[in-house]
Parts: structure tokens; C-alpha cells; sequence
């Protein structure tokens, strides 16, 4: 009787304490798992798993489980699933988002409960300013840090002026400030359309030939890049205006954009082809692992980002109670990144080289992204200043 | 100049692809009463018919015909099996099993094409921009989708107002008790109707493909304009469908086009950009909200029930 008692007792305080049911190291991951960009939640979730088979399941000796949650691409959604990841699976980590506008819905409530947080894609510039907090990192990048490069990489073309377009939501006004505060030529235009539902430009594409300008920007990512190019190209608009793009072709768009994506340079802080030896096995294995998929970018931050947080767990023994020597730990990104080595800023996001890819012919005519050039070296964002952190 | 020439005819072209799936919406809803949600479905399923055979028969016309038989055939069959079921029901009955139809057929589109959507590329010839006046350069494509949607709305208003069918037609509209009183095989004009729905929708998906991305969940964005075309044309108007259409075509794209220019001259620059997009996109409810208010039953109601 008394025994049975003291059980029933130890049993609801195990249920009520997570530190003491933490014999599995619980990750929740959000990101958008349906619609027309579930395809890039789809890649992130592979990823995540297939960094999860590399370092054997397991961080720091205890089991590893993921609770995936579909944001729908929608702020509110999204917030409701970080909600309630944290107060009813009390996970120890939460990961992923793609979109800013869904990560600066959801921050508030992970920054509130002290969770720890990795950020697989969305970099919003508040992230990196005056949102920045403790226990939140990031395996991407700030948003203007792409198009920066973009944009230095158009001064080394010599382009004279552009004409801006892009998405009406966070992401899109960062990138476009991000070109516009590297390019030294004019600006002779910019436009933004509604986000996500605008899938024509035919309005945005004749006001950007009318500009006379000698470029066109553009930040489309998922679908949208693919709908951009078809029309950009059936404009004509392929040889008087050359076109320069952030996050609008990856290997998930590049087969439905085809020839249209050919000679259409990016900037990326990972390529598939980085010669590194951490990049060589996770782009094989997942090519092994998801037969006729190939891996983007997206996948390559999520990978990082499993990478990082069992970086953390095994320096605090999987006591992931111990939030600040994790944090500790985290800082020192100790760990095999696939774009090679790169160091966290104060505000915890990477700083690290960008590349210039273009889309090239390979052997067997499959069009592939390839590593160009190296356009700037440990570039950091912009407002890494605005963050109080030290 | 050239610009306003050039955005006319944005705003023409995608008014006649939205009259194209406004025009079986609101033949359904005005002849049968019924409330189809599923139209979206048709639209994609156009698109995707059309990706396929165009792949197979190696032609893009041949695959766009054999496309739009196989979205009518869809819509004849879907009818018979499952709608037909459904006319005496209330519409919160017709909501609930056509929404039914959206998840079924996204999912069905899942498992036979895949989650990742597919591309369908256009012929060369329709690929080069087409002068149309001395330093206006406009997309072939485009322009051939407004040669075709003129054809098929010249087509649609012969058949409804000079043949016996579309006699039949508008006569259902204005009352249907009467026209099954007086022995009309009702049940068969209603395939013949909702086949033809079908048929329209599957056109404006195929034709919409090459333009966008070919995906799950395409027709839905759209439908709801095609409901707001429905709305302010008047329900079971034809007429009334094409007029509204490109109203919302126009505006919809002179406003992306020119409203951002016309606030940055109230407004600070960056504050416009914002703002402008957001705005345009309400022009359309705004337009939708003044209509029922000023005349509920749509500028051309079809007729007196």
C-alpha cells in the first residue's frame, strides 16, 4: 500500500517535471509540411533525418525524438504549433522555419519559456538586431546577407541599374534592402506583390521593361521563382534585361524551371558541390537515402542545425537542464558544418562566405547548381549591432 | 503610353482567363442552384491533364485538346456520381461535399503526380515576345490565351442565345420548376451544364499553366475571384460573368501597376511599396462590397425567380 503510494507519487512528479522524464532528448521542428511549398518542408525533414542517421540517433547517450508540426506557411499556424510544442510536449529544442514572417509570429513564446532554438532558414533583420536572444541561434543567414552578395557581385559585373521585385512580407523587404545596400549602380525601381498568393507578374515585369533599367532583382522562393521565370522568359525579357536572383532557384525549382534557370546567376552560402568532406558525405547519403531527390539549401541549414544542437547535448552529457553551458557550447559552433567552417556573431547568426552558383548542363543533360566563385569572405549581417547581447 | 498599353492589356488577359472559370461557376450556381467549390478542382485537374498529354502526344495543341475532353469527360462523370445526389440538399450540403471534392481530388493529385508539381513548357513559337506596335513588345502566350478566351466567350454567347440548348439554359435560370414541367429532361441538361462548367474551368487551368507552375491547390486562390466575378456579374449571367471579369482583371492589375506610383506621391517611398500591394489587393472586395450594397443581385442578374 505504501509502496504503491509512494510510486503513484513519483509518477506525477515525473509527469510534472521535465527535467526528470528527460530520458529522451526531445526536438520539435516546425516548418511547412503542405500546400505548394511543402516540398522544401519535405527536404528539411530528410535532412534533419538524415543527420539524425549520421550521428546514430542518439546525443549525449540518450535517444532522440522529433515532433514535426506543419506550419501551413501561415504566422498564426505557426505560432500555435510552437505553443504548443513547448507547454504540452515540452520539447528541449525547437528548430526549422522557413519563413520570417511565421518565425517572428512563433519567437515570442520560445524566447518567454527559455527554449532553445535553431533556426534552419528564415532570417529576419529584427533576428539579428534588437529580437536577438540567449538561447536562440542560427544555421542560415540574416536575409540581407544573400542579396548583399548578390549586389557586390553586380558591381564586379559592372551592372549599371536595376529594377527590384519581390514578395510583400519580412523576407522580402530584407532582401531587397540587402541589394540595395552593397549595389552601387541606380535603382530605378522596385515592387513588391502580394505574398503568397500573387503568381502573375505580368504587371510588375512590363513596369520593370517601361523602368529601362539594365537588370532586374528578384527573390521568389518555392513555386513563386518558378512562375517568375516562366514569364520572364515569355516576356522576351531573357536578353535585354539579365536577371540576378536570392533563394529563387534551388534543386526543388530547378526541374520545373529548366532552361528557362540556365546562365541565371544566385548568391548561397552552401552549393551541393563544396568540396568539403562533411558536404561530399551528406550530399551522397541523401541522394542514397531519397532516391531522385537531390538536396537544397534548406536542407543543408537543417542538417547543420541537428548537427548543432548535438553538439550542445553532448557537452552538458544530455542533462539539457544545463541551458547555459549549451549555450556555451553552441557558440563555439563545434561542430562539421557542410558549408565548411564558419563562426557565430554576437547575436548568434553565422558568419561565413557566400558563393556565386549557376545553373550548368551536366554530362547526361540534367541541369545542376554549381559553385562559381567565392563573391564575399565571413560576411555579417548589418544590424548585429542593434543586438544587446555580449 | 506604351506602359498603359502594355498593363491593358495584362488587365484584359487576365480578366478573360477569369471570366473562362467565372463563366461554368455561374452556370452552375444560376441553372442548378448549386454551389460548387469543387470548380477550382476542374481547374487544376485542366492543368495537370494538360502537363501529361502534352508530354505523351509530344504536341501541344493535340495535348491541350485531348486536355480539355478529359477535364469534360471529369466533369460529366463527377456529376453523375456524385453531385446528381446532392441538388435537393441545402447549399450548406453542397459546401460541405464540394470541399469534401477539394481534399479528395488535392490528395488524389498527390498520390498519381507527386507533391512537387509538374511544368508544362511551351512551344517555341508561342515562347517569342509578339510586336504589337511599334516599341510594344508583348508575350506571344499571352496574347494567343486572349484570342482564345474571346473565341470561346463569342462561342458561349451563340450556343446560350441563339440555340435551343441555350435556350433551355437561360430558361433554367430564370425557372426551373417550369422547365421540367414542361417535359424538358432536366437531369440531362444539368451533365450537359455541369460537363460544360467543367470544360471551361479545365480550359482556363490549361491555358493558366505554362504561365504559372502546374500544383496542388491551384484552383483555390482563384476561385474565390471567380466567386467575387460571379457575385458582382449577377448569378446564371453570362453576360454579367464576362463583364465583371474583366473589371476585376483591370483592376486588379492597373492597381498593382499604378497604384504604388499614385501613393509614393502621398506617402514616404518605402511606406507606399508596402502599403500599395496590400491596398490593390482590396480594390476587388471593396468593388464586390459597393455592388451588393448598391444592387445585391449583381449589376446583370439573369433573371426573376
Amino acid at each position: 500500500m505504501r509502496t504503491s503510494f509512494w510510486l503513484a507519487g513519483a509518477t506525477v512528479l515525473a509527469l510534472a517535471n521535465p527535467a526528470f522524464a528527460g530520458d529522451t532528448i526531445k526536438i520539435g521542428f516546425v516548418s511547412t509540411f503542405s500546400g505548394p511549398t511543402a516540398v522544401i518542408g519535405n527536404d528539411m525533414r530528410n535532412s534533419f533525418e538524415l543527420a539524425l542517421d549520421h550521428i546514430g540517433r542518439k546525443m549525449g547517450g540518450k535517444p532522440v525524438e522529433v515532433i514535426y508540426e506543419d506550419d501551413g506557411q501561415k504566422p498564426d499556424v505557426g505560432k500555435q504549433k510552437t505553443e504548443k510544442l513547448i507547454q504540452s510536449d515540452k520539447v528541449d529544442f525547437i528548430a526549422g522555419y522557413i519563413w520570417s514572417n511565421v518565425l517572428l509570429a512563433s519567437l515570442k513564446p520560445v524566447v518567454d519559456s527559455k527554449t532553445m532554438m535553431v533556426i534552419a532558414n528564415a532570417g529576419p533583420s529584427q533576428l539579428a538586431g534588437e529580437l536577438c536572444s540567449p538561447y536562440v541561434f542560427s544555421t542560415s543567414w540574416q536575409n540581407d546577407q544573400t542579396p548583399q552578395a548578390v549586389g557586390e557581385y553586380m558591381n564586379q559585373k559592372g551592372v549599371k541599374s536595376v529594377f527590384l521585385i519581390g514578395p510583400n512580407y519580412a523576407a522580402g523587404k530584407d532582401m531587397l534592402a540587402g541589394v540595395k545596400s552593397t549595389f552601387k549602380g541606380e535603382i530605378k525601381g522596385e515592387e513588391y506583390t502580394v505574398w503568397p498568393s500573387q503568381l502573375d507578374f505580368s504587371a510588375e515585369l512590363s513596369k520593370a521593361r517601361a523602368s529601362g533599367a539594365a537588370s532586374i532583382f528578384v527573390f521568389y522562393p518555392g513555386a513563386a521563382g518558378v512562375q517568375f521565370l516562366n514569364q520572364y522568359a515569355q516576356a522576351g525579357l531573357k536578353a535585354q534585361m539579365p536577371l540576378y536572383t536570392a533563394f529563387t532557384i534551388d534543386e526543388l525549382s530547378l526541374p520545373l524551371q529548366k532552361e528557362n534557370a540556365l546562365g541565371v546567376p544566385g548568391a548561397q552560402q552552401w552549393v551541393n558541390d563544396l568540396p568539403n568532406e562533411a558536404n561530399k558525405k551528406f550530399v551522397a547519403d541523401y541522394r542514397k537515402k531519397y532516391p531522385g531527390l537531390r538536396p537544397t539549401f534548406y536542407g543543408a541549414q537543417s542538417y547543420d542545425a541537428a548537427q548543432l544542437i548535438a553538439s550542445a547535448v553532448e557537452a552538458v552529457k544530455g542533462d539539457t537542464s544545463k541551458k547555459d553551458e549549451m549555450k556555451a557550447a553552441m557558440e563555439k559552433a563545434n561542430f562539421k558544418s557542410v558549408r565548411g567552417d564558419f563562426k557565430f556573431g554576437k547575436n548568434h547568426m553565422p558568419i561565413q562566405n557566400f558563393y556565386l552558383q549557376d545553373v550548368v548542363k551536366e554530362a547526361d543533360g540534367s541541369l545542376a547548381l554549381k559553385t562559381v566563385a567565392t563573391i564575399v569572405k565571413d560576411s555579417q549581417d548589418k544590424y548585429h549591432e542593434k543586438c544587446p547581447m555580449k | 503610353m506604351l506602359l498603359v498599353v502594355e498593363q491593358f492589356l495584362n488587365g484584359l488577359q487576365f480578366g478573360l482567363l477569369l471570366f473562362l472559370l467565372a463563366a461554368g461557376l455561374t452556370l452552375v450556381f444560376g441553372i442548378m442552384d448549386f454551389v460548387n467549390l469543387a470548380h477550382g478542382s476542374l481547374y487544376m485537374m485542366g492543368a495537370y491533364f494538360a502537363a501529361t498529354f502534352v508530354v505523351w502526344t509530344d504536341s501541344f495543341i493535340l495535348g491541350c485538346v485531348l486536355a480539355l475532353g478529359a477535364t469534360l469527360l471529369l466533369g460529366i462523370l463527377l456529376e453523375f456520381v456524385a453531385l446528381r445526389h446532392l441538388y435537393n440538399r441545402d447549399h450548406l450540403d453542397h459546401v460541405l461535399a464540394t470541399f469534401g471534392l477539394i481534399l479528395f481530388f488535392n490528395d488524389a493529385v498527390r498520390l498519381i503526380w507527386g507533391p512537387a508539381g509538374l511544368a508544362l513548357p511551351l512551344p517555341p513559337w508561342l515562347t517569342v515576345p509578339f510586336q504589337i506596335m511599334p516599341g510594344v513588345y508583348y508575350p506571344a502566350y499571352r496574347l494567343a490565351i486572349i484570342v482564345v478566351a474571346l473565341v470561346v466567350a463569342l462561342l458561349l454567347y451563340f450556343v446560350v442565345m441563339r440555340t435551343r440548348i441555350g435556350m433551355l439554359i437561360r430558361a433554367g435560370a430564370s425557372n426551373r420548376e417550369m422547365i421540367g414541367a414542361l417535359g424538358i429532361n432536366i437531369k440531362l441538361l444539368y451533365t450537359l451544364v455541369f460537363g460544360l462548367g467543367a470544360a471551361l474551368a479545365g480550359l482556363a487551368g490549361l491555358m493558366q499553366a505554362p504561365i504559372l507552375t502546374v500544383q496542388i491547390g491551384m484552383g483555390e486562390n482563384i476561385l474565390i475571384l471567380a466567386f467575387v466575378i460571379i457575385v458582382i456579374g449577377g448569378i446564371g449571367s453570362i453576360r454579367g460573368a464576362f463583364l465583371a471579369a474583366i473589371f476585376v482583371g483591370m483592376i486588379d492589375t492597373l492597381g498593382r501597376a499604378f497604384l504604388p506610383d499614385l501613393l509614393r506621391q502621398v506617402l514616404s517611398s518605402s511606406a507606399a511599396s508596402t502599403a500599395a500591394p496590400a491596398l490593390s489587393s482590396m480594390l476587388i472586395y471593396l468593388l464586390m462590397a459597393i455592388v451588393l450594397v448598391v444592387r445585391p443581385e449583381g449589376l446583370f442578374p439573369a433573371g426573376r425567380r
